[in-house]
């Protein structure tokens, strides 16, 4: 059963079938193009469970490669050449389950030009798929290139008040970062002849002298994205101003794009500089952690203490990727996941509240886990979910990081996972203060009082993602034996370099 | 005239007559129904390119080496030939709309268009300079086409003033390189060169002159000044018109005299070049950030065009990657042409009368009541700053490559940031067309909806599929000694 298309086809562009629906749609047909939408979605979703299906978990080959020649010039070589494999798997899946949900949660918070609206998100689950599949560096950053189209209208059209500067200030930050990306792609392709992943890990030598630059190239495109401090300045904007559906695809989704760069190119491309350079970035990614914390702890809106809580978060990402354990990578690869499922759910409810109330200020509510019981304990879960607590999900990832990076040769001490055990703690404190004003004691505001409680699609929404906040929480096996076999050959890869260096 | 020479400028001949005959039929075509001319200049131009087309793969210097024919000078001519068909489509409607409908105005049109065709089959300096003023004063005159209307004077006066002023050094130039050599043909001066019998004093001075003319004809920095304010005071397809056509006649001229026949000087000119290019692509696009009239920041987004293809140039001084350099240049060319093309369609229809409609906030809202012309306004604004799944990122990228390849990767960063600096002010656009409500006065005419969505729709899918049209431009490199 392959209805003639490569499945990894399939999944990409899988999205394009329901934009062209749309398209013929009229927008007042709001309800229609709703569920075009949301159907196109599901479908892909369940291609990317058959794609999932026809993975193989016990080998760090990349599996159903696609490999068709796309461009042919006097010595340039670009392939259209996709492949899935334990690195990229997760984030397919990802992708394809946090955009259903992300449609399903407009369905009351959209209501001007939904027909644009719609379009734009399936193009951009087309261009994050596209982004995690892609193995020829320049159809990668064709795809990296193309998903802040649609991100920047998410932004720029439907977000808050100070929507253009965050859609333009979103878009001038990513554009500066792969600019130099692209520049480096020319030069390897030119010292290689080929842009492919593969025939590029095979042909290291060729650009090994220069490594030092093209690992800061690709390293700057991907460090705005996940993003790292001190480049994390566009995220709050972004965040901000995003509707909640774009800001559940951003925090789920797109910052993933980053850190999945590191491990896909800038580790097995470039592993002597990325030894040189670990240190560094780990401490960036530390810096990251507390500060992400105390600037999260220091907010009155909540959507900006998401927001922050998420510099935080993928400074626990980035420390795994360089602490280069097998560990701390596989834990890093997890924490990807979780950190979209808990910080997607802490979105999707911030938007619930203000949807309800128009406001997002904490001062405004109070109390309210009388009046709407079934979110306050959903809230909860998710709470405890992002700060780490055993049993739920983050804890598994978080803890793998730490105890990885613990013993890590390559950042050479242990102060590193020892003070970045200091984030876990701030990160309890800054969500359960937030829990507290918003959820717990009397209710202090009246207007409180009339809140409406969870409706029936509101839970559909969250239950997918308690479901696996639940799952990996306490069973992540399956979740490790996809992720592993390519996290070993990955650390091996650039292990074996840091035996020549010693 | 041999039969040789005859076919190699049949093209030529053929648009010039019919232009002729077009201008005798036009007296007796009634005032109101001067969109016959139009449709009968348009066929005239479209013979022309299906006779060109028939020149495909045919290699010959014609003329006892005053002309030269090979598939470079025919990749241009179709360029410049569909430039003019383009042309007419946005000028359909629009004179009528300005009350400036004259049937002159598409004979003219027609004559630059083979002033152009003659540059790039030019194998001897005379005739580059006479093609050079031949293509440039009906041009003169159709920036003035609006008159009374002050700034379209102001804009023909200006363009003719700092255009003459420009032939002076262009023929200047020639003077010394005649001087120096004895030739004004190619072969002649190549003979020369390579016989080590010119004056090289005499024979660097005067290129050096000549670059100076040629920089004028593509608005380089610092040469580039007359460019805004002819660009806005000409009749709108006119400014595309020349900021397409004008500017690959330019640089196909630059290729054809810099890489044939003075292949030694490219190489002593090259810092020249580099910072010719380097300082256009910065001033270009830092200059147009702060316009507000859509015809000025296109005129300004021309200009850093202009730097981005002298990269090109800049990359085939390098002798191992000329032919490499020239069809990215070609490439660029193509691209940079439909989707400018496009975007003046889309600034054509709508402008409203006296120059209004020309300014950001006259666009806010088309998005919204407009979608499709939104949507191909957004299409060319991110092919101009060069963002995948449009044709303008594969030009940059082969560009970028080239230079790369050439050893210029400083000159690539230039690049590479100044398209930064461009996303910018194509943003600015497209936020007020889209985030901004408003209520835009558009005009709703076929041809140029058909021009505007036909290119947009042309700018993704050859982005999809580039190699056809990159083939083309690999084979048309020039015949290089």
């Amino acid at each position: 059963m392959n209805f003639g298309i490569h499945p990894l086809l399939l999944v990409t562009f899988s999205p394009l079938v329901g934009v062209l629906v749309i398209l013929f749609l009229k927008s007042q047909q709001k309800k229609a193009i709703r569920w075009t939408a949301l159907a196109t979605a599901l479908v892909t979703f369940a291609i990317s469970l058959w794609v999932l299906a026809q993975f193989q978990p016990g080998t760090a080959d990349m599996q159903l490669e696609l490999r068709v020649p796309w461009l042919r010039l006097d010595g340039l070589a670009i392939d259209f050449y996709m492949g899935v494999d334990g690195l990229s798997i997760l984030m397919v899946l990802l992708t394809a389950l946090l955009t259903p949900i992300a449609i399903l949660s407009t369905w009351s918070a959209v209501e001007d030009r939904v027909k644009g609206f719609m379009i734009f998100f399936l193009l951009l689950e087309v261009g994050m798929t596209g982004v995690f599949l892609a193995l020829d560096l320049v159809l990668f950053y064709v795809f990296w290139e193309f998903t802040l189209i649609p991100m920047y209208f998410l932004i720029g059209i439907w977000g808050g008040e100070r929507r253009i500067y965050a859609a333009v200030k979103f878009f001038l930050f990513t554009m500066a970062g792969s600019l130099l990306m692209l520049l480096a792609i020319l030069v390897i392709g030119f010292q290689t002849g080929t842009f492919a992943w593969s025939d590029l890990l095979a042909k290291r030598e060729l650009f090994a002298a220069a490594q030092t630059w093209f690992f800061l190239a690709f390293g700057l495109a991907f460090a705005i994205k996940v993003p790292m401090f001190p480049l994390h300045t566009w995220l709050p904007d972004a965040h901000v101003e995003a509707p909640t559906a774009g800001s559940v695809i951003l925090a789920g989704v797109l910052l993933k794009m980053g850190a999945y760069g590191f491990l896909r190119f800038n580790l097995p491309l470039f592993p002597e500089a990325t030894v040189k350079f670990a240190p560094y970035l780990a401490i960036l990614a530390i810096i990251g952690i507390i500060y992400g914390a105390a600037v999260s702890y220091a907010q009155k809106d909540m959507k900006k203490l998401v927001a922050y809580s998420s510099v935080s978060h993928l400074g626990f990402v980035v420390l795994g990727t360089f602490a280069l354990t097998t560990q701390s990578v596989s834990g890093s690869v997890l924490q990807m996941v979780n950190h979209g499922l808990s910080t997607g759910a802490l979105f999707l409810i911030v938007g619930m509240l203000y949807e309800r109330r128009h406001t997002r200020e904490m001062s405004a509510f109070g109390g309210v886990w009388k009046v709407v019981p079934v979110m306050g304990a959903l809230m909860l879960v998710v709470t405890l979910s992002s700060m780490g607590l055993p049993g739920l999900n983050g804890f598994v990832g978080e803890f793998t990081i730490l105890l990885g990076s613990f013993g890590s040769r390559v950042l050479g001490s242990p102060w590193f996972a020892g003070v970045a055990t200091l984030g876990v703690i701030l990160a309890a404190v800054y969500l359960l203060v937030m829990f507290e004003k918003v959820f717990l004691g009397p209710v202090k505001v009246e207007a409180n009082l009339a809140l409406k409680d969870l409706s029936v699609r509101e839970i559909f929404t969250l239950v997918p993602l308690l479901i696996l906040i639940f799952w990996i929480g306490l069973y992540p096996q399956p979740f490790f034996n996809l992720i592993n076999p390519s996290v070993e050959n990955l650390v091996s890869m650039v292990s074996s370099t840091l035996l020549a260096v010693h | 005239m041999t039969q040789a020479d005859f076919f190699s400028i049949l093209p030529i001949i053929t648009i010039l007559l019919w232009a002729l005959a077009l201008l005798v039929a036009d007296l007796w075509i009634p005032k109101e129904r001067k969109s016959m001319t139009a449709l009968l200049a348009a066929v005239g131009l479209a013979v022309g390119v299906g006779l060109s087309l028939s020149q495909v793969g045919q290699t010959a210097l014609t003329f006892k080496g005053m002309l030269m024919l090979d598939n470079f000078a025919v990749f241009l001519n179709i360029i410049f030939l569909v430039s003019g068909i383009l042309a007419i489509a946005l000028s359909y409607d629009y004179l009528k709309r300005m009350g400036i409908e004259r049937g002159e105005y598409y004979v003219l049109l027609i004559f630059s268009i083979a002033g152009m065709m003659l540059l790039s089959q030019a194998y001897n300096l005379i005739v580059v300079f006479l093609a050079i003023e031949f293509l440039s004063i009906p041009l003169y005159i159709l920036a003035g086409f609006a008159r009374p209307r002050l700034e379209s004077e102001e804009a023909a006066l200006k363009y003719f003033l700092l255009g003459t002023f420009s032939s002076g050094f262009l023929l200047y130039g020639i003077a010394l390189i005649f001087g120096a050599t004895k030739s004004t043909g190619l072969e002649g001066i190549m003979a020369a060169l390579s016989a080590n019998e010119a004056n090289l004093v005499l024979f660097i001075a005067g290129a050096a002159l000549m670059l100076v003319g040629f920089g004028f004809k593509v608005a380089a920095v610092p040469f580039h000044e007359w460019a805004p304010d002819v660009y806005q005071g000409s009749p709108t397809p006119a400014s595309a018109f020349m900021a397409v056509a004008v500017k690959a006649a330019g640089f196909a001229v630059l290729l054809r005299i810099f890489l044939t026949a003075f292949p030694t000087l490219a190489q002593q000119l090259m810092p020249v070049a580099w910072g010719v290019a380097a300082l256009t692509m910065l001033v270009g696009n830092v200059l147009a950030i702060n316009q507000t009239n859509l015809k000025r920041l296109l005129a300004y987004s021309s200009i850093a065009h202009a730097g981005y293809l002298l990269m090109a140039f800049v990359s085939a001084s390098n002798p191992a990657h000329t032919g490499q350099a020239v069809s990215a240049m070609l490439y660029y060319l193509v691209a940079y042409g439909l989707t400018t093309f496009g975007a003046w369609a889309v600034v054509v229809s709508l402008e409203q009368a006296e120059g209004k409609g020309l300014e950001l906030e006259d666009y806010a809202g088309v998005g919204q009541k407009y979608p499709w012309l939104g949507v191909a306004m957004l299409v060319f604004m991110l092919s101009l700053s060069g963002i995948p799944l449009t044709i303008g990122f594969w030009g940059k990228f082969f560009l970028f490559r080239t230079a790369v390849e050439a050893g210029f990767t400083s000159l690539a960063l230039v690049g590479l940031f100044t398209s930064l600096v461009s996303v910018f002010y194509y943003l600015r656009v497209v936020v007020y067309m889209f985030m901004r409500p408003g209520e835009p006065r558009v005009r709703r005419d076929g041809w140029l909806s058909l021009v505007a969505v036909g290119a947009a729709v042309a700018v993704v899918l050859l982005s999809v599929l580039p190699s056809r049209l990159l083939d083309m431009a690999a084979q048309a490199v020039l015949r290089l000694q």
